[in-house]
């Protein structure tokens, strides 16, 4: 593993996309910024812009109505970006697969880098998954 | 113009206040999460930060300014570590400074907050103007409690406006903290340690215990913003504007009382 590729790995930021969710997923996100989660230990942290972004979470099923926003913003990150699909929905479009707004999954909008499924994911889930990520690549 | 050059560039200019701005910026998260309870960042933390925002994308602004978006950054790092230049040349004693440069180290200091508005401005970003609004909001009430401070300092020490002076003046008669008065933080830090606990010292032990000084100035301006984490801009403009001039005012009328 090359210098740059560890130092990319151990700053990743974290823009947070809500694409249409039922708030629960947006929550356990928030959950892994607590004292008894600390993704700062990772050097991960939440940003505020896409702009600042190395890693794009989205959740929800992406609806008529962010589709097009989605689009947009995954246009405005600066590349090399993450996307990672969070919860059912975004994996599946889960219990809302069948509603007349669906316009996802997330992978048929913009090409995903990983899945992680629940509903919604618990915190250690969500930073196995990303571990897990981390030392495959 | 080698030994400049050198000052500029390695000690104590940008290489060195680089290290040291990282180790402080390292420094306040990890004090920050500490209070809360969390584990923090690693000690490379600002290392790979930087070196994987080389690596990223930079997107120009479409309706800003792009000359200026670019340039902007680079003025504010010029201010920046032109100021811990003059700061550490006089406060470690390696060159005596020159009279007056107190004056132009107050200059200096205004440069990067201001080339954070030019900046964002430049941006046509509206979110970013509403920060470089803010930004301006903040300078405007802090720089008069500051220079009313530096005021008293400058009373106090013989009306003398140079950094080695009124160094001199405190080894002399005892710190003026008596009285009632990521990078910048660090210079920030350095610089008022520098004027209220008489100077940094380069030999032996003494390495040591000026590096304390700073750090400890640093913790304190980390536990205050760890402590009141909700200010408002309006908050932050009212407290500057009424308190802290006040209690300026006062210090600087109990210097020339000779206090
Ligand atoms: S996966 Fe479950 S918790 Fe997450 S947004 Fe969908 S319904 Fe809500």
């Amino acid at each position: 593993m090359g210098f740059k590729e560890k130092c990319f790995k151990k700053s990743l930021w974290l823009f947070h996309f809500s694409a249409g969710s039922c708030n629960n997923c947006d929550i356990e996100i928030l959950d892994c910024l607590t004292p008894r989660f600390d993704v700062e230990r990772f050097g991960m942290k939440l940003v505020g812009s896409i702009r600042h972004a190395d890693v794009m979470l989205v959740t929800g099923i992406v609806t008529k109505k962010t589709k097009p926003r989605l689009l947009e913003v995954y246009k405005q990150a600066p590349k090399p970006i993450v996307v990672v699909a969070i919860g059912a929905c975004a994996c599946t479009g889960g219990i809302f697969a069948s509603g007349y707004n669906f316009a996802g999954p997330l992978d048929n909008v913009i090409p995903v880098d990983l899945y992680i499924p629940g509903c919604p994911p618990k915190p250690e889930a969500m930073l196995a998954g990303i571990i897990k990520f981390l030392n495959k690549k | 113009m080698i030994k400049d050059l050198f000052y500029f560039l390695i000690f104590p200019g940008l290489v060195f206040s680089g290290i040291i701005g990282g180790f402080f910026s390292w420094f306040d998260r990890k004090i920050t999460a500490r209070v809360q309870f969390r584990q923090g960042p690693p000690l490379l933390q600002p290392l790979y930060d930087f070196v994987k925002l080389l690596l990223k994308e930079t997107i120009l602004p479409k309706n800003g300014s792009p000359t200026t978006f670019i340039l902007a950054p680079v003025f504010a790092l010029f201010g920046a570590v032109m100021v811990s230049v003059f700061i550490l040349l006089p406060a470690m004693g390696i060159e005596t400074g020159f009279n007056g440069d107190l004056i132009v180290i107050i200059y200096l200091l205004n440069i990067p907050s201001l080339m954070y508005i030019i900046g964002a401005m430049a941006s046509g970003n509206p979110l970013a103007s509403v920060g470089a609004s803010r930004e301006m909001k903040l300078i405007l009430s802090y720089e008069v409690p500051f220079l009313l401070v530096l005021l008293s300092i400058v009373i106090k020490s013989g009306m003398s406006i140079k950094l080695t002076e009124i160094i001199a003046v405190q080894s002399q008669k005892g710190a003026f903290i008596g009285s009632v008065s990521g990078i910048i933080g660090f210079i920030v830090s350095s610089f008022l340690a520098a004027i209220f606990f008489s100077g940094l010292n380069v030999e032996g032990i003494h390495i040591l215990w000026s590096f304390l000084k700073v750090l400890v100035v640093v913790l304190l301006i980390t536990l205050i913003r760890n402590t009141n984490p909700r200010v408002r801009i309006k908050q932050a403009m009212r407290f500057f504007w009424i308190w802290m001039n006040l209690l300026a005012i006062a210090s600087v009328v109990l210097a020339i009382l000779g206090l």
